[in-house]
């Protein structure tokens, strides 16, 4: 053995000596070599003691050598790059790779949290529901949450980035061992496109520390050709290093592939992890078997690890676990392991075998090389605080001590508990199979095949074989899959469980979180005896390995604790994940400046231009307001608004959502979905137009206006645009199709550039449009189209600012040259843009409704002063019939009113509380609530608009307005504090 | 009932834990009761203990098909707050979270309510303007919560990235809003009503209900028929499979809502963080996992499991909210069967059939309304009319109009 | 995550889709004389069935045709499309809850 790596065997393993690399644990240098993982690393050094357990900060050392692992958790990295949690044994070494161990203070040597274990005493299962009670659970809250947790988050944001990738196949296979290739091989004979998800850096699964006999030849040959062969098939996709970790329906699984710790190991840009989304037709599993621990007082100490996990670090790391090692065995499985170690030289202490007899060759033959081999026998004890130092064993039943053996590492063989996550995830029924002792697949679902240890298949002939089964059946033509038969054992293990049985001291079921057998015991004397009860009472299989290794001993302990077969106890569910994925690869590139698109308009460049400083309205980031020289936005806001009212401006109005409606049945399918008439409407003329849903509430609004023929123009909010088309779709298709109509949305096909103010016809006038413009060629609410620079123009007479106001409307690539032009145009008019906020001014001002703000999900035509245009509407429209329901007819409905304060200098602000002049403060009923407010400029006082309880009878009362503490008093009044006659519509 | 105490423990660490008494008792079905509860979740074991302990009827059966605090009680994400923004939602809620502040000694369990306070996030001014709306009617109604500017915010929540894609342009906080452990609730409900005499059944499925001239006389299940003088359903998801057996529908959509958890680690987060408009909320539990919850599938479903397009864009939203948890791992998803009412309040109180009550329509907004819920119920169940703080939410309000839509009026559902 | 045939696109991922809730609800006409109660049943009360379900669905970021499906609302599976102006498929009704 080598000096710097005391535990590395001289030779064999699948490791490169060629290459060797260091790396730290807890600030110490190690070497390593390429091909191994942390966990091998480590053991290879003789590191023991590598994490504390969750609860009692217990001494842990490596338990497995795979994605089961639950004690030898460690942070990885440093600063950004830093991760908490990762599995050693699911680490690859690197170069330079830091590791750290958590969870324990000041070291993982020394830990302070460890007194919790000499008094362990008192934090049985559930005493935290049993105490803390008085005076208040505050009191310990804190102390409690800093001894939890595990690792720490990284002190810097990740710099690293994550993909996605979909993709389809005919057949999926998960996991890469003998089974899975077996089916790869067959699934791909032909045309099917096949893709084999592996979570090891290398396809083999068992072969890679199993020796195996396949057609005559070794195991390792028959991979090698295996693999080649599949690597030149075109249909096939092999990926390694990824985790199939969640099913979803209709046969997607998630599946998680570690690209390369790029930034750490200076391999440069690139993901470091790539989430696939694979749909898949067929899919086999053949997703393995979990080796499970045995149950014996002080089972969690250091080098008490799985036989199997021995055998692999044995094999295919060469590394040696420990000097002398003890086998406790419940199955047949175990004297492979023997053999493995003393083939690699290792001192084997002793076979203990629960068994009551041993009829096996394994027995006979180690016996023959002159081991001891104990049967009908247990380890009863270990002892070694920070690494298991001798093992005591006894006959079955404890009372008969045989021996205490001398041994620095036990390796348990507990049975095997196949993988059945994704299984069960894609609706698939388990059943207890008493010979292994686990559970297996049952009820498969169709287009689900399971092949090899998962299957519950023991021996690498049967396991090829279903999966040469499974892989034809699943590449078959779909209709004709055979018929997939119960799995059933094969093999034997020859298992037999030795009862778990009360000891004086503790033995664990679940390592991480310290959840021993008394504590199954308490949780059945106190009635908590369903499975998922038992979990979540004593959290066993709770941690982060979900009870990979914990799961199936605490159910067999509450089966035999209650009476009842382990198949009538059941399991808890396998929900996602089977390994647990980091976050920013589940979130890819949809984060960030990418978690939700913008839209901008045609014009954004103008506005760049213009220095407007903009804001996310709804998914448009519009301009808020265009600040000039040093303004504040108010002051900037002031200006555009009085602007507005006293000579010209353009505002950008593309967002608005536009419809092209046409066809014979447009006049009546429109009439159907406005509230107003739409029949009366003259070719050339627009109107102002309310959208209720069948409940009757307001749910859109703009103008509507009639080109020539069964044409339609339809403007619904910015908001609204696509949520109202989909409805009209839904209504036409749905419910009147009979109705000869089809729709366009035409949002982003036009620029939408309003000229509004009292000189907005002497600009346009210049623009040599050909349309007559004047007042009585084109009165307010009227649409004509012409022609600008060859440019197709519609201009729509409508305003939203309360003043004279025509909306132009050219094809998106064209709008910057129009608002180009008018701009010059407008030059000696002193012409400015006007921002979002300004509009909101005007709005505002004028008393016009914003629907969104000024209406709720409650509000109906009848509150915001529109129920005279219901009632006097022939014929049928969406929501008439609720708006005579019972409630909608009655008092004390929020009714839509402007509000004016009545102290010189108060302020009013949208989302302020009307209350009544007789409350002074909280608590009070509320009356209604300011819905829009804003300073005005042009009024200069504030105005502010409002539901108010009947509030259109109550014009002229003076209420109070109540703001965050805040009260002051305000009248009620009619909407419109600007040109409230409307004269300036017309001018 | 055995009293829980810190002493209690020691005297049982004396004598080796052996000797703890049942939680509860797991007796056969009688075959009658007073009053049948369908439904071993929070809302049923609340309501069986309070017509014990408030009225005196203790001949009661819980009936649950599973495990007690198997379903939606047991999967939520555990926040109680009263934020509301209606007076009617408001009363209710309050008298719930005033219940959970005092539930640990009233039930002799640690329920471990945490109140760190409930934040919710405005991304624009709009939002703002929204947010002060629900704000001052919070205040109104006399219930507290303070309006916080993004700087306020970032020093509370250190972790949130105040300039986002969607950025924090203020927000509003209840502070006495927080977390609790679900099952200790479910269970301790369970255990006191248990030492009252109500008899908790589980695994046993109701198939069907003996209904004589629109009155209700029992129910068959799995276990056989069981007669009780009056019956309430309060089975969340699955209301709608109970309604049809008793012969009438409900204005209900049942949708699988999606939370999952992330690996333990040491504390980061102190509030319970909601943002509506991308949705999102997130906090830590005691036991150092983060817990994220998503919005519902909108597609009818009766599968425990969500779709993975929820599980994708939930964590987007939090990494763009909160992008330094972007390394750590997620560990566990799961989805709860939640019934939806059309204005997403709940519909509590008599049904069409005589002597049958219904407690429905959660929603995403259950967990915390379960004292209140158990109190109101067992009052309306004893009195046959509905108790004054659920009068709001009769099945009838969907004739009349008169819905209390909290999304409707505040932008934020429940 | 679904895998929906649109009638008219083909097979399509579901976040291409928005579902539309219960399919052939039909507005009682006219209805100005549909009672409180039947204009109620109509509005808000749905079947909430556990197990086959007829909904409708659009394919909104795509064709933006509306059409129904037949979905089993515990496997999720998806038994049937269907265009708008075709009958429904005759499923059993009762399968498999």
């Amino acid at each position: 053995m080598s000096n710097t790596q005391p535990m590395r065997l001289e030779t064999g393993g699948r490791i490169d000596r060629e290459k060797p690399l260091s790396f730290s644990f807890d600030g110490k240098q190690y070497n390593g070599f390429a091909g191994d993982t942390l966990a091998s690393a480590l053991l290879a050094n003789g590191v023991r003691v590598v994490g504390r357990s969750f609860k009692y900060h217990r001494p842990r050392g490596i338990l497995a050598a795979g994605a089961e692992e639950c004690n030898a958790l460690v942070t990885v990295g440093r600063g950004a790059l830093e991760e908490p949690n990762i599995r050693a044994t699911m680490q690859p070494l690197y170069d330079g790779l830091e590791a750290r161990s958590q969870n324990c203070w000041p070291g993982v040597k020394f830990d302070i949290g460890r007194s919790l274990d000499y008094l362990h005493f008192l934090w049985p299962a559930g005493f935290y529901n049993k105490t803390f009670i008085w005076p208040h659970w505050h009191w310990y809250e804190g102390f409690i949450r800093r001894m939890s947790g595990l690792g720490k988050l990284p002190p810097a944001d990740d710099p690293d980035h994550y993909m996605h990738h979909n993709v389809h196949c005919d057949v999926l296979i998960v996991g890469g061992g003998p089974a899975g290739l077996s089916a790869a091989l067959a699934a791909s004979e032909n045309t099917a496109r096949v893709a084999v998800i592996e979570q090891d850096s290398r396809l083999g699964g068992s072969l890679l520390w199993s020796e195996g006999n396949i057609n005559g030849e070794r195991g390792d040959a028959w991979l090698e050709e295996t693999v080649r062969v599949l690597r030149q098939r075109d249909n096939v996709t092999l990926l390694t290093n990824t985790t199939a970790s969640a099913w979803f329906d209709h046969r997607m699984v998630i599946a998680c592939e570690m690209v390369s710790d790029r930034r750490a190991t200076g391999e440069g840009e690139g993901p470091r992890q790539r989430l696939w989304k694979v749909h898949a037709r067929e899919i086999v599993l053949a997703t393995g078997a979990i080796e499970q621990p045995l149950v014996f007082a002080n089972n969690d100490r250091p080098g008490i690890m799985l036989a199997s996990a021995v055998k692999q670090y044995c094999n295919r790391y060469a590394v040696a676990p420990g000097m002398r090692i003890a086998i406790a065995t419940n199955n047949d499985s175990a004297y492979g392991v023997a053999g493995a170690l003393m083939s690699a030289g290792v001192d084997v202490a002793a076979m203990i075998d629960a068994r009551q007899s041993l009829a096996g060759e394994g027995a006979r033959a180690l016996r023959d090389q002159g081991m001891t081999v104990f049967h009908n026998a247990i380890p009863l004890d270990c002892r070694g605080d920070r690494g298991v130092r001798s093992v005591s064993v006894a006959r079955r039943g404890g009372e008969e001590r045989l021996a205490t053996l001398e041994c620095d590492c036990i390796a348990m063989a507990g049975g095997w508990q196949p993988a059945v996550h994704l299984f069960t995830q894609a609706r698939g029924r388990l059943r207890y199979d008493p010979s292994l002792g686990a559970f297996l697949p049952d009820e498969i679902p169709p287009h689900v095949h399971v092949a090899g240890m998962v299957a519950g298949a023991l021996t690498l002939d049967m396991a090829l074989e279903q999966g040469r089964e499974a892989g034809l059946a699943a590449a078959g033509d779909g209709l004709q899959v055979r018929p997939r038969t119960r799995s059933k054992s094969t093999g034997a293990l020859h298992m037999e469980r030795a009862g778990c049985e009360h000891r004086p001291d503790r033995q664990w079921i679940d390592f991480q979180y310290d959840v021993t057998l008394q504590d199954i015991d308490i949780a059945v004397a106190e009635n908590y005896t369903s499975v998922e009860h038992l979990k979540r009472y004593t959290t066993t299989g709770m941690s982060v390995d979900q009870g990979k290794t914990s799961n199936v001993n605490a159910l067999l302990a509450l089966a035999e604790r209650t009476g009842r077969t382990p198949g009538e106890v059941g399991t808890t569910t396998f929900r996602p994940f089977y390994m647990p994925v980091t976050l920013g690869a589940l979130a890819g590139r949809d984060r960030g400046e990418f978690y939700a698109p913008v839209q901008r308009s045609p014009l954004f460049a103008c506005h760049e231009q213009l220095n407007a400083q903009f804001e996310d309205y709804g998914t448009w980031r519009r301009p808020r307001v265009y600040p000039r020289n040093g303004e504040s936005e108010q002051q900037a806001v002031a200006r555009e608004a009085v602007a507005a009212r006293t000579s010209v401006v353009v505002f950008d109005g593309s967002p608005l959502g536009k419809i092209e409606v046409y066809g014979p049945g447009a006049a009546e399918f429109l009439n159907r979905v406005y509230l107003n008439n739409v029949t009366s409407l003259e070719t050339g003329r627009a109107r102002y137009g309310l959208m209720l849903n069948e409940n009757g509430i307001i749910i859109d609004d703009g103008i509507f206006a009639r080109l020539p023929d069964d044409h339609y123009l339809v403007h619904t909010t910015s908001a609204g645009a696509n949520r109202i088309h989909a409805w009209m779709e839904a209504l036409l298709q749905g419910d009147w199709p009979d109705l000869d109509v089809l729709l366009t949305p035409v949002t982003s096909q036009w620029a939408n550039i309003a000229v509004s103010g009292p000189r907005a016809r002497e600009l346009l006038e210049r623009l040599e449009a050909g349309i007559d413009i004047s007042n009585n060629g084109m009165p307010h609410m009227s649409i004509a189209t012409g022609t600008v620079e060859n440019m197709p123009l519609r201009v729509l007479r409508a305003s939203f600012t309360g003043e004279l106001c025509y909306e132009l409307n050219v094809p998106a690539d064209r709008g910057a040259a129009l608002w180009g032009r008018l701009m010059q145009l407008g030059e000696d008019l002193q012409i400015m843009p006007i921002g979002v906020e300004t509009l909101g001014v005007l709005r505002t001002e004028k008393g016009y409704l914003h629907v969104g703000s000024d209406t709720d999900g409650n509000t109906t035509p009848g509150d915001v002063g529109w129920g005279h245009v219901a009632d006097r509407k022939q014929g049928e429209f969406l929501g008439k019939r609720s708006l005579s329901r019972t409630h909608n007819t009655s008092y004390g409905r929020l009714e839509f009113v402007g509000l004016t304060p009545v102290q010189d200098g108060s302020v009013l602000a949208a989302g302020a509380h009307v209350i009544g002049a007789e409350h002074t403060g909280a608590p009070a009923p509320t009356q209604g609530y300011v819905t829009s407010a804003c300073y005005s400029p042009n009024l200069r006082r504030y105005v502010g608009l409002g539901l108010v309880q009947d509030g259109s009878r109550r014009q002229g009362e003076t209420v109070n307005v109540y703001d965050n503490g805040q009260v002051h008093p305000a009248q009620l009044s009619t909407p419109a504090a600007w040109d409230p006659e409307g004269d300036r519509l017309h001018a | 009932m055995e009293k829980y105490s810190f002493p209690k423990i020691l005297y049982h660490a004396l004598r080796g834990h052996k000797h703890w008494q049942p939680a509860w008792r797991s007796p056969l079905p009688k075959k009658s009761y007073d009053v049948v509860v369908i439904g071993g979740g929070g809302h049923g074991l609340a309501t069986a203990y309070y017509l014990a302990k408030k009225h005196g009827v203790t001949n009661v059966a819980v009936l649950e098909r599973g495990w007690i605090g198997g379903g939606n009680s047991g999967r939520n994400t555990q926040v109680t707050r009263s934020n509301y923004f209606y007076p009617e939602s408001a009363a209710f809620f309050e008298h719930s979270l005033k219940l959970y502040e005092s539930m640990s000694r009233d039930l002799n369990i640690n329920v471990m309510f945490s109140q760190r306070g409930v934040l919710n996030l405005a991304h624009s001014d709009h939002d703002m303007e929204m947010l002060a709306r629900w704000t001052n009617a919070i205040q109104l109604n006399g219930i507290d919560s303070e309006i916080l500017t993004p700087q306020q915010i970032k020093e509370m929540e250190p972790l949130i990235d105040i300039n986002a894609r969607f950025p924090v342009a203020g927000g509003f906080i209840q502070r006495r809003g927080g977390i609790s452990r679900h099952d200790a609730v479910n269970w301790g409900y369970a255990r006191a009503a248990d030492a009252l005499g109500v008899d908790i059944i589980q695994n046993c499925t109701v198939t069907g209900f003996n209904i004589s001239h629109g009155t209700v006389t029992g129910v068959q299940t799995s276990l056989g028929d069981i007669s009780g003088e009056k019956v309430h359903i309060t089975v969340a998801g699955h209301t709608s499979v109970l309604a049809k057996m008793a012969g009438f529908r409900l204005p209900l959509t049942s949708m699988a809502l999606q939370a999952m958890v992330s690996e333990p680690i040491k504390p980061v987060l102190n509030l319970v963080t909601v943002s509506g408009a991308i949705h999102m909320y997130v906090s830590q539990s005691d036991r150092g996992e983060i817990v994220l919850g998503a919005g519902a599938d909108v597609y009818n479903s009766y599968a425990q499991r969500g779709s993975y397009d929820n599980v994708e864009s939930c964590v987007a939203a939090f990494l763009t909210l909160y992008p330094r948890f972007s390394r750590l791992k997620l560990m566990r998803q799961w989805a709860g069967i939640v019934d939806i009412s059309p204005d997403t309040s709940p519909i509590m109180g008599r049904t069409p059939v005589q002597n049958l009550y219904i407690n429905c329509g959660w929603g995403t907004g259950g967990y915390k309304a379960i004292p209140a819920s158990g109190d109101t119920m067992a009052d309306t169940i004893v009195n046959d009319r509905p108790h004054a703080l659920i009068k709001p939410f009769s099945l009838e309000r969907f004739e009349s109009g008169a819905l209390v839509d909290e999304s409707a009026a505040a932008g934020v559902a429940h | 995550m679904f895998r929906i045939s649109c009638p008219f696109c083909g097979e399509r991922d579901e976040n291409e889709f928005v579902c539309g809730g219960q399919a052939h609800i039909a507005r009682p006409e006219p209805a100005e004389q549909v009672s409180e109660r039947d204009w109620a049943e109509y509005l808000f009360f749905r079947d909430n069935p556990k197990g086959l379900h007829f909904e409708r669905w659009q394919h909104r970021y795509g064709c933006r045709q509306w059409f129904n499906i037949v979905r089993h609302t515990v496997s999720h599976e998806i038994l049937a499309v269907y265009r708008l102006d075709e009958a429904p498929p005759d499923v059993d009704r009762e399968e498999a809850v």
